[in-house]
């Protein structure tokens, strides 16, 4: 770990990764994976898992149960060190950073299982996402000295109008775990977005809503991206949503990357229809 | 602006403060209001001696059970060494109090110098424990603090302290074949804590009044942290670790300041508390003493601070209440407990006191449900 260079490593062009969407393509990716790989064990989770996301990209990551979608999330996140690969975020390695460093680097991400601050307020769960954003000091919280009443008030607006977003600024008193399923969800991307992301990791974001709810978050995923100018990427199971937004989806199965490319040319490819629906005539 | 118009105001911003900033204010009232109702009894006569003995003991372990909430209830973390840190804090603050003795005339000077004393080194030690027991989680963490008391204890009772002209001379009798004298103290030298003897001729210098203003500061310095971002990320680690670690909450950093902050709590209750007898020994802070406070948190409600100061106020005086039980008294006193909790948990209880304070978040709740 010594030998780390302290300036940020320069990008180097990657030959084999999937087109970066148009609007984007000139510019750094905000995110590459280059061979990622983990192993627990002797099982291999991930492999040779290669991406590319533009800085206002909304890509998806797909599979079948079990793939291995939620463990590059893990991996990108550094929940699980990976045990081979780059990770580049922004043109920067993130080998040698910690969850709480990847995070202030500008990943924020969601959880399949939502994980929220039950016992807290809509409001202070909000704040958490904003606390590395507020500027003030403990002793300044314990005295309450002016700029514990600036930093709260401030943090307050902030929290006020990005639950605004979803329109949920009416629920900001009430607990969090007392909400409801899909209310969770959503604020468990607000206070993703808190944190000033420049990548959103959304596992999973439509789990367990109906068709119309499902319809009002496709709205609001492009609508982030479009005010907040970030890149997203999600892990859905539903194809409507994943096809209906994403600009950019790769394939897992069995930690593999089978295919990469645009919705049209994944609706196409035979190895994503054998992954799903099993090969011809067996 | 018209005096009417501000009258109004103010009593709108009142209604408009945060719910939480509303039972704080009536923890600090209320903490008040008991102080000038004992204090004029007092003055009165019409406490007995044994009541008034018991006063400064109780403000002490209030002071306990509200620092070890924050540990217990507020970073959700089981600690139960908390004697421990009492006790650092009990003996640092003699040895500063006796030595001072000379220096500094006035007694509620040098009080307010033990308890700081007493503060400082039980938050050290709460850096040295803290650092690499908070690594560890849930029961593991439970049993290293528990080890943590006793060896703190058994410690504490090989110390020998002197002080004379040339000032401190300390000695750790770890082979059991020391005493005082050899600490090599000249003439003059006064003996403050003999081994397993304890603090010996201890000055009293404590006070109600000082137990009282003790309380107010731990609240004040408490409720205020829990209120801030520092207290926040405390909560979001209990709530859930990896989500505060996913919104970039060090939770190292977070574990330690509550639990630094709690220690020293307890070290300046614990001066106080050595302060009040003319002779203290180690065996006190044992890991009954521990498990007391525990007992008052627990009683009182997680995370919930007045209860804490109720909970610790009436089993203090309970056990004294039931002497004229005599041998059935600790039976009674079980009893008690079993009642108390079966009654905090009963949710019909729950959901009163629920809406007697927060009113607004049940409606939603309500409200939430219908339209999920």
């Amino acid at each position: 770990m010594s030998n780390i260079p302290k300036e940020k490593p320069k990008l180097v062009p990657v030959p084999s990764s999937n087109k970066i969407s148009e609007r984007d393509v000139d510019k750094t990716p905000i995110l590459e994976c280059r061979r990622l790989g983990i192993d627990f064990g002797g099982l291999t989770a991930v492999d040779n898992f290669d991406m590319a996301i533009g800085r206002t990209e909304i890509a998806g990551l797909i599979g079948p149960n079990g793939a291995g979608k939620t463990t590059v999330f893990n991996l990108l996140t550094k929940v699980y060190q990976p045990t081979r690969g780059i990770i580049m975020l922004d043109g920067v390695d993130t080998h040698n950073m910690n969850t709480v460093q990847v995070n202030s680097a500008g990943i924020a991400r969601t959880f399949q299982n939502i994980r929220l601050f039950n016992n807290l307020t809509v409001e202070d769960n909000v704040k958490l996402g904003l606390h590395n954003h507020i500027k003030y000091g403990m002793f300044q919280g314990i005295f309450r000295l002016p700029g514990y009443w600036k930093g709260e008030r401030i943090a307050h607006e902030r929290a006020l109008e990005l639950l605004s977003i979803f329109d949920m600024q009416d629920m900001a008193e009430a607990k969090a775990g007392s909400l409801p399923y899909g209310a969770q969800r959503r604020l468990e991307i607000v206070r993703a977005l808190a944190t000033n992301p420049s990548l959103l990791l959304l596992d999973e974001p439509a789990a367990g809503m109906n068709p119309s709810e499902t319809a009002e978050l496709m709205e609001n995923i492009v609508k982030i991206r479009d005010t907040f100018k970030i890149a997203i990427l999600l892990i859905e199971h539903d194809m409507n949503l994943v096809m209906g937004i994403c600009e950019g989806i790769a394939v897992l199965n069995f930690g593999k990357v089978i295919a990469k490319g645009t919705p049209e040319e994944i609706k196409q490819n035979p190895a994503v229809i054998e992954a799903y629906l099993g090969k011809k005539g067996e | 602006m018209c005096p009417r118009k501000f009258e109004v105001n103010a009593v709108k911003k009142l209604k408009n403060l945060k719910t939480s900033t509303k039972v704080d204010f009536a923890t600090y009232l209320g903490v008040i209001v008991l102080y000038v109702i004992v204090s004029i009894l007092a003055s009165q006569g019409k406490l007995n001696r044994s009541t008034t003995g018991m006063l400064v003991p109780i403000c002490c372990y209030i002071v306990m059970a509200v620092s070890l909430n924050l540990t217990v209830g507020i970073l959700g973390e089981l600690s139960l060494g908390h004697a421990g840190f009492m006790s650092v804090g009990a003996f640092s603050g003699i040895i500063a109090a006796m030595s001072l003795q000379g220096a500094i005339p006035s007694p509620a000077l040098r009080l307010v110098i033990a308890i700081a004393v007493g503060a400082v080194f039980a938050a050290v030690t709460g850096v040295i424990v803290g650092v690499p027991v908070l690594r560890l989680r849930g029961d593991y963490l439970a049993i290293v603090t528990l080890a943590f008391g006793e060896i703190i204890r058994d410690l504490l009772n090989c110390l020998l302290v002197g002080y004379d002209s040339r000032g401190l001379h300390i000695a750790l009798n770890l082979k059991g074949s020391l005493t005082v004298d050899d600490l090599g103290m000249g003439e003059d030298g006064v003996a403050i804590i003999k081994g397993a003897q304890g603090a010996v001729g201890v000055e009293k210098i404590a006070s109600f009044t000082a137990g009282f203003i003790l309380i107010m500061i731990t609240l004040v310095i408490i409720l205020n942290l829990v209120h801030s971002r520092t207290g926040r990320a405390v909560m979001a680690l209990r709530d859930n670790r990896i989500a505060a670690e996913s919104v970039g909450i060090n939770v190292t950093k977070y574990k330690l300041i509550a639990f630094v902050t709690s220690a020293a709590m307890a070290g300046a209750a614990g001066a106080l508390y050595g302060l009040n007898y003319s002779s203290v020994v180690s065996s006190k802070f044992d890991f009954n003493t521990s498990i007391l406070v525990l007992v008052y948190v627990v009683l009182g409600g997680l995370g919930n601070f007045w209860g804490s100061i109720i909970a610790a106020t009436v089993l203090y005086i309970l056990p004294e209440a039931l002497r004229q039980f005599s041998d059935y008294r600790m039976l009674v006193y079980a009893i008690v407990l079993i009642i108390v909790m079966l009654a905090t948990n009963n949710p019909t209880l729950q959901g009163l006191v629920g809406r007697l304070f927060r009113g607004r978040e049940y409606e939603y709740e309500v409200k939430g449900g219908a339209r999920k």
